[in-house]
């Protein structure tokens, strides 16, 4: 038991991280005080929010590429929201923003589950509507600073026992989501349709419903972190978060989810994202340029890909029974 | 199963072997594939390869098409030793192969298709694709098809990309041709037309290797035959010289006449009531009744429609129109979920691919279609599901360190408990095994049937899709035979016969 937990994938990515944290504390000290490690993990917030919801759907053998597309679409509508009434509470704002994510989510669900579309064709179509939704929307214009109200932007600060409410809620989403996957029928279901979608439906799962419902999980995590990053970082335009769905696929791969669906947790997510946090965070701190840390981050998908690849790989069927017993 | 009449009379004095393996051995990292074992294959004879799953049979198959390499032995073309290093290397030594499943292009021409890899050139080293159509649409008359090789070869049926198959292996001017199975998916008309093509390559002095299965066609096809058992040779000889229960006798290493088990249930209320099932394009006038304790065999040819019956029964594929009564009570069965909810599971064909979910553990795999009964408003209950998993596991004798450990690391056969257990656990009323024993050894096959009669003297009634007419005289209470989408015959008793199954089967 403990040795099949020592070779769990969870653990040596955790040992990477270590090791990664490690070799950083001796060109800098500085970096792995809890402070900054706790501002790591903050910065790290939003691709662990979607991270975890892009897991699901990568387990159910799908992908949702417009993630990143969803967040700067819900952004740019809460921000705006926020402009033509400042005095809406918060709540109302989180609530927009988790419903219109919820229903973005949906549409890539809906053409994946009822047109049977392929989903990397969905979510590439989808991406692009969505940016372009937030041209028509904005026309072009970017929602700044000194349009926000000040609750809107105080949000995501807000220091609540020593870390700010976004860390606290990429640690909630994690908790919740980790006990959605163990614990729950739905959880179960994810899992069983990206392992074997033919069992699954010989089992009475409806694999296209499965499917919809981790789009739909996708999407709320998206349009959550929109308002989030929108307020964090106090502007909101159409190109917010560009291209940052390669890095949520990514944070997955490293953590050990098969794109192949079927397999992975939620804390390969968690660890996955914490992984690439820090090197982005680290890398300029040891002086390292920025053309580095992209071939870097590259390598660790590389090396975690097939890393995986080999623990995965088949062990060739046992035909002859004197062999039986010896494998 | 009539023997063949006709068998060719061996010519005149011992001819030679085009191709011979001799003592060839291969091992595999702690097992022996293969043990000295020896072939011959003559010229204008099919020769028979026959034995269990596991006998060392595709392994040979393997090394005479060079993907394999012997650690001992030799294969003599000729004659004379040789090496065959890769699979251009037995291509050029005249050997070529048509599997069981066709190793084709989908997106190619018929005639890329035949040609692929030694395609004729014109001048500029480039596809002289007039050509290539022409020597192509000789040899496919040569085979007696009519196929153009301009098509796609996605557009054909699987008989006629069975003919490609064999024009590929002509186009190459191969003096070995090795079939693997290739009636396996196959209807009785185009088995028919294969043998033809048989007879005339027989006729133009090709070597055949015939694997198959199928006494029936051994008995009807070959001219030799040759036993494998466990990696080692058997036997051989002439196939005229033996009989049927000769040749299982060397397979097995026993005497078995494929013995079912004594069935004992009592047959009791109906439970399954269909009537007036129609599909637009896969079957009609479908009805019919199924008892408690009861096996129901469905016979007849491979797309006769039974398989699709039975996914329409269970809610795979669009409901068909009709009614569906169960424990006399009209049910909607709109999805599988609806069909297991009811009391109906579905033992698909394909296990390995439609029934395990070797990434899941065990426990989580048994309880897949119980999940109703484990959880409480969508929040699974841990224990329950262990206490589930584990009283039917039990139930099947398996052996498994834990209920917490992968499917996949379990071996195929533990991996087929733990699929059945799956269904048990959702106690049905109605178990439908579509092709139980496909493609799995005689001891396996005698343990499913067990295990079947036994589910039947349990009360559970049974829907028994098969294509083996043993095995559906041997187990089926009634049998009934369908005939391109429609129910030819309901036998049983007295009336149950090879005979009758296979005239009714055919509409003769």
């Amino acid at each position: 038991m403990l040795k099949r937990l020592l070779a769990s994938r969870e653990v040596i990515l955790l040992g990477a991280i270590g090791v990664l944290l490690a070799l950083i504390a001796t060109r800098f000290p500085g970096f792995v005080t809890p402070a900054n490690l706790a501002g790591v993990f903050n910065d790290t917030s939003p691709l662990i929010l979607l991270a975890v919801g892009q897991m699901i759907v990568i387990l159910t053998k799908c992908i949702d590429l417009s993630v990143a597309a969803n967040l700067a679409l819900t952004g740019m509508v809460v921000s705006m929201i926020n402009v033509a009434a400042p005095g809406l509470p918060i709540v109302v704002i989180l609530l927009v923003a988790v419903g219109l994510g919820t229903a973005l989510g949906m549409i890539n669900g809906l053409l994946v589950w009822k047109l049977a579309i392929p989903p990397i064709v969905v979510t590439l179509g989808t991406m692009t509507i969505f940016r372009g939704m937030i041209f028509l929307l904005s026309d072009g214009k970017w929602v700044n600073s000194h349009e926000m109200s000040d609750a809107f932007k105080a949000f995501p600060r807000a220091q609540v026992l020593g870390l700010p409410m976004l860390s606290w809620i990429a640690i909630a989403a994690v908790i919740l989501f980790t006990l959605v996957m163990t614990r729950t029928t739905l959880g179960r279901a994810f899992y069983a349709v990206g392992g074997n979608p033919h069992a699954a439906t010989y089992t009475g799962l409806n694999v296209g419903k499965t499917q919809f419902w981790a789009f739909a999980i996708s999407g709320a995590l998206a349009g959550l972190t929109g308002y989030l990053w929108v307020s964090r970082y106090a502007v909101s335009y159409v190109d917010i978060a560009g291209g940052f769905e390669l890095d949520v696929v990514a944070a997955c791969v490293i953590g050990g989810i098969s794109i192949a669906g079927g397999i992975g947790t939620v804390g390969g997510a968690l660890l996955g994202a914490l992984f690439l946090g820090v090197i982005k965070n680290a890398l300029p701190v040891v002086n390292i340029s920025p053309f580095w840390q992209l071939a870097i981050s590259g390598s660790a998908i590389i090396i975690a890909v097939a890393f995986n690849a080999r623990a995965n790989r088949e062990k060739g069927r046992i035909i002859l029974k004197s062999a039986e017993h010896t494998a | 199963m009539a023997r063949n009449a006709a068998a060719p009379v061996s010519p005149a004095g011992a001819p030679e072997p085009i191709l011979a393996l001799d003592a060839i051995t291969k091992t595999f990292p702690g097992v022996k594939a293969l043990s000295e074992v020896r072939l011959g294959l003559y010229p204008g004879q099919v020769t028979a390869l026959i034995g269990e799953n596991g006998a060392g049979k595709s392994t040979v198959v393997k090394i005479l098409t060079g993907i394999y390499q012997p650690d001992g032995g030799a294969i003599r073309v000729n004659g004379q030793a040789v090496t065959f290093a890769t699979a251009q290397d037995a291509a050029d030594a005249g050997v070529t192969a048509i599997h069981q499943e066709t190793v084709l292009f989908d997106e190619l021409s018929v005639a890329e298709n035949i040609f692929l890899g030694h395609a004729p050139r014109n001048r500029f080293g480039l596809i002289d694709w007039s050509t290539m159509e022409r020597k192509a649409r000789e040899i496919l008359r040569g085979v007696g098809a009519e196929i153009e090789p301009s098509h796609k070869l996605r557009d054909l049926g699987i008989a006629n990309k069975h003919l490609v198959a064999i024009a590929r292996a002509l186009s190459i001017d191969a003096s070995v041709v090795i079939m693997d199975e290739p009636t396996a998916a196959l209807s009785h008309k185009e088995i028919q037309e294969l043998y033809e093509l048989v007879d005339k390559l027989k006729a133009q002095g090709k070597a055949i290797l015939f694997i198959s299965h199928k006494f029936d066609e051994i008995f009807r096809i070959a001219d030799r035959f040759t036993v494998f058992r466990d990696g080692q040779f058997v036997g051989d000889g002439h196939i005229s010289d033996v009989t049927e229960s000769d040749l299982v006798k060397m397979m097995v290493g026993r005497d078995v006449s494929q013995i079912f088990p004594t069935r004992n249930s009592q047959i009791g209320e109906e439970i399954l009531q269909v009537a007036g099932y129609d599909h637009p394009t896969e079957f009609a006038d479908i009805g019919f009744t199924l008892r408690r304790g009861e096996i129901l065999g469905f016979y007849g040819l491979v797309g006769a429609g039974r398989s699709e019956l039975m996914q329409a029964l269970f809610g795979i594929t669009t409901p068909p129109k009709g009614v569906t009564k169960i424990d006399g009570t009209v049910r909607v069965i709109r999805s599988p979920a609806d069909a297991i909810h009811n009391g109906v599971v579905y033992v698909p064909e394909d296990r390995g691919k439609q029934g395990a979910i070797t990434a899941l553990p065990i426990f989580q795999n048994v309880t897949l279609p119980s999940l109703s009964k484990t959880s409480h408003r969508g929040f699974l209950r841990l224990a329950e599901e262990f206490k589930l998993a584990r009283e039917y596991t039990r139930r099947l004798d398996l052996r498994a360190a834990s209920l917490d450990t992968e499917l996949g690391t379990l071996s195929g056969g533990n991996q087929q408990k733990v699929v059945i257990a799956k269904w048990l656990a959702t106690q049905p009323k109605v178990i439908i095994l579509d092709e139980p024993t496909k493609g799995i050894d005689i001891g396996s096959k005698a343990a499913v049937h067990e295990f079947m009669a036994e589910l039947a003297a349990q009360g559970l009634a049974v829907i028994m899709v098969s294509s083996e007419i043993p095995e559906i005289l041997g187990m089926s209470d009634r049998v009934i035979v369908m005939r391109e989408g429609r129910i030819a015959a309901e036998l049983a008793g007295d009336d149950l016969s090879p005979e009758t199954l296979v005239r009714h089967a055919a509409g003769i």
